[in-house]
């Protein structure tokens, strides 16, 4: 479904009409990312992000694919495989850099993407589905960059598994049987790795079929836009292509160019030394961290420090998925009817604490778990689920609302020096 | 509903490290952590300014041919380099021929079988090996180590934080342990055997000092081959044998940037000038 006025697929030439009629591709994309696409006009570059998550997962898929074809996973050979990668395969060295520094990419991007559905409020009705999508995408992202970073068969990668798989014992009773069968043995070791390395090639296809639906389920309301409101009539949008390729190209040239200067100029930055070390199941490395787009959510693991009823490791292991699979509740735990933060005075700043809560948890969950650490990552994690759980429904309930504009045009013009969203507001 | 369970989830999580929180802070005052020497002693590793460093360094070729021969006069006496093979020896500026004498003249063989009867034997070393480990096994290693077990060296500047600065710092840092330290951690006394080096974690390894005096080994170029000048050659090699298509990543590096840099200048004016009617 579209907009009444979205243009409409004409083709031309005998060929494509042809095709058109056998088989309707090009019909389905230009509907989906073409000319027959009706965009809001006023999206800023945070809108970037979503085509940039796709080409991040396109480049993961085509470099991961290569590197599958000079990997072996096996726990005695794996290590000097990817070592024979770095050195004797034909640019080797760049396909394993984009993947690994990729993998980072990928996830600042969706982090940024997520950053944006929340301020702009893109997760409330009509958009529920595309939201709960988005954080399937996420879980599966999750899964599949941990055993991603488990092939490469360092240090830690052996250690992070270990603590991974380590937090299914914390389940009651059956706990310890449900790790060893997940594992396939006592501890990470070849059957692990082989398992991990099948549902690695896997999960990106999947999350390619999910994403599918999230761009499906995005094109039934249409696209969100900064000041939430919702299009009116024609006036209101531009057709995606070539307005948003346009735009989209600059972002893509922008990622790729910062993708390039981790790959050829730094691309240990966001690695960790001890991933350069054979994985050794007898020598435990002095802190084992994982890689920093889950470190907010290790600092809320480990922040659980006290048995309460349930054992603190339980706790831990609980907020930690907790934290995450709130996130498929957000939709009715904000009932407020603005959608755009810029028009919802009180819960931007809660917003805007919330970005420096998770960075400070990021911080703590990669430093020393020294008293202070500890105690500034137990007071971050309360915040966290404070904001979502406790914060947001009550500010929602409880706020005034800046006035809205009328349309999206009107709050363009404002901008450009026509009269301002307040004014018109009053004057209706 | 929803809002009411969503609350009462809230608070039970806010509630719990609220709990957790209580029992750190009273940990942390009624057992303050006490300092360690690992702590206050460790010192981090200067910057010794490699020509590879930086956006666009490069190898100097003769400084890592000269800490090839440290390494191979000194350091693998102990170190295997196992995921460097002698045919890499040509991209630091040997020719095929040197590469071929100084395979065939590594004093380690390589394992292999002898073809008649089929007993294990050894063999002079060609191009096409990797250097061969100085032990047949790790508990060989560690029987002629003291128990301690001496870590291949092919990655050795990327498995350590800061690794080239490092390696140099460690093989020059060897010192008698301070008086200080002592006097303020009477237990922390390096144990027999050991050896007191500030740059080492924890403060005592196993190694001995590899660079005992000036001269230990003699350049053919001429280098004046101080224990510092021998530890920053050896940097460099190591630095090498962990990253060695350094220079293609870095030249291809810049030409990435410049080829993103007029993609986006184009892209740029291409959104300029579809944008150009519209506000937005």
């Amino acid at each position: 479904m579209s907009f009444p006025w979205a243009k409409h697929y004409e083709p031309k030439q005998p060929l494509m009409r042809w095709l058109d009629e056998k088989l309707p591709l090009p019909r389905l994309v230009y509907n989906a990312i073409g000319a027959g696409y009706p965009v809001p006009r006023n999206l800023n570059y945070f809108w970037n992000f979503g085509v940039l998550a796709g080409a991040a997962l396109v480049c993961q898929i085509v470099t991961g694919v290569v590197l599958a074809m000079h990997y072996a996973a096996n726990a005695g050979v794996a290590f000097g495989s990817v070592e024979q990668i770095m050195r004797d395969v034909n640019a080797g060295w760049f396909l394993r850099y984009a993947h690994a520094n990729g993998a980072s990419m990928f996830l600042a991007v969706v982090y940024i993407h997520i950053g944006r559905g929340l301020y702009y409020g893109s997760y409330k009705a009509p958009r529920e589905m595309v939201w709960l999508l988005g954080v399937v995408i996420f879980l599966l992202m999750m899964a599949t960059a941990f055993m991603g970073y488990v092939l490469p068969w360092g240090q830690m990668s052996f250690w992070g598994a270990q603590v991974i798989t380590g937090f299914f014992s914390a389940i009651p009773l059956v706990g310890e049987t449900i790790r060893i069968w997940l594992l396939g043995g006592f501890a990470p070791d070849n059957a692990a790795l082989n398992r991990f390395f099948s549902l690695h090639y896997l999960l990106p296809f999947v999350i390619a079929g999910v994403i599918i639906l999230h761009i499906w389920a995005l094109h039934i309301p249409g696209s969100n836009n900064p000041t939430g409101v919702d299009v009116k009539g024609e006036q209101d949008t531009v057709p995606f292509h070539p307005y948003y390729t346009a735009k989209d190209g600059v972002g893509v040239g922008v990622f790729f160019l910062i993708f390039a200067m981790l790959i050829f100029f730094s691309p240990n930055l966001l690695g960790h030394p001890d991933n350069y070390i054979e994985a050794n199941p007898l020598s435990t490395p002095a802190h084992i961290v994982p890689e920093w787009y889950f470190l907010p959510f290790y600092a809320i693991l480990k922040s659980f420090t006290a048995d309460f009823i349930l054992p603190a490791k339980l706790w831990g292991v609980l907020a930690m998925f907790g934290s995450i699979l709130l996130l498929f509740f957000l939709p009715w735990l904000d009932n407020s009817p603005v959608r755009s933060a810029n028009y919802r005075p009180t819960y931007r700043w809660f917003l805007a604490v919330l970005v420096v809560d998770v960075l400070v948890l990021g911080y703590v969950g990669g430093a020393e778990a020294t008293a202070r650490n500890v105690m500034l990552g137990q007071i971050a994690a309360a915040y966290y689920f404070a904001h979502f759980l406790i914060i947001l429904p009550l500010v929602s309930a409880a706020e005034k609302p800046r006035p809205l504009p009328n349309s999206i045009t009107e709050a363009v013009l404002a901008k450009h020096g026509g009269t301002s969203p307040a004014q018109t507001a009053m004057a209706g | 509903m929803a809002r009411l369970i969503s609350l009462v989830i809230g608070a039970g999580f806010v509630f719990v490290l609220a709990l957790a929180l209580f029992f750190t802070a009273k940990e942390a005052i009624q057992n303050p952590a006490r300092e360690s020497a690992e702590h206050e002693f460790h010192l981090h590793p200067e910057d010794i300014h490699l020509s590879s460093a930086g956006l666009f360094g490069k190898f100097d070729r003769e400084q890592v041919q000269r800490g090839f021969q440290v390494y191979k006069e000194v350091c693998a006496a102990c170190h295997s380099l196992k995921y460097v093979a002698f045919r890499d020896l040509q991209k630091i500026g040997y020719s095929e021929a040197e590469v071929k004498a100084i395979a065939n003249q590594w004093v380690i063989e390589q394992p292999s079988v002898n073809p008649e009867t089929g007993e294990a034997a050894t063999r002079k070393n060609l191009p096409s090996d990797h250097f061969p480990s100085p032990f047949a096994n790790e508990v060989a290693a560690r029987a002629a180590n003291n128990n301690a077990l001496p870590p291949d060296l092919s990655l050795i500047t990327k498995a350590r934080e800061d690794g080239p600065n490092y390696v140099h710092a460690l093989i020059t840092g060897y010192r008698n342990q301070p008086a200080e330290l002592l006097r303020k951690f009477p237990d922390a006394k390096t144990p027999s055997g050991l050896h007191y080096n500030p740059y080492f974690a924890n403060l005592n390894i196993a190694m001995p000092p590899p660079l005992t005096s000036d001269g230990q080994v003699t350049y053919s170029d001429g280098t004046k081959a101080t224990r510092d000048q021998m530890a920053r050659d050896v940097a460099a090699f190591l630095t090498w044998t962990a990253e060695p298509n350094l220079e293609a990543r870095h030249a291809a590096g810049l030409a990435a940037v410049i080829f993103l840099a007029i993609f986006i200048y184009l892209v740029w004016g291409a959104y300029q000038n579809v944008w150009r009617d519209v506000k937005h």
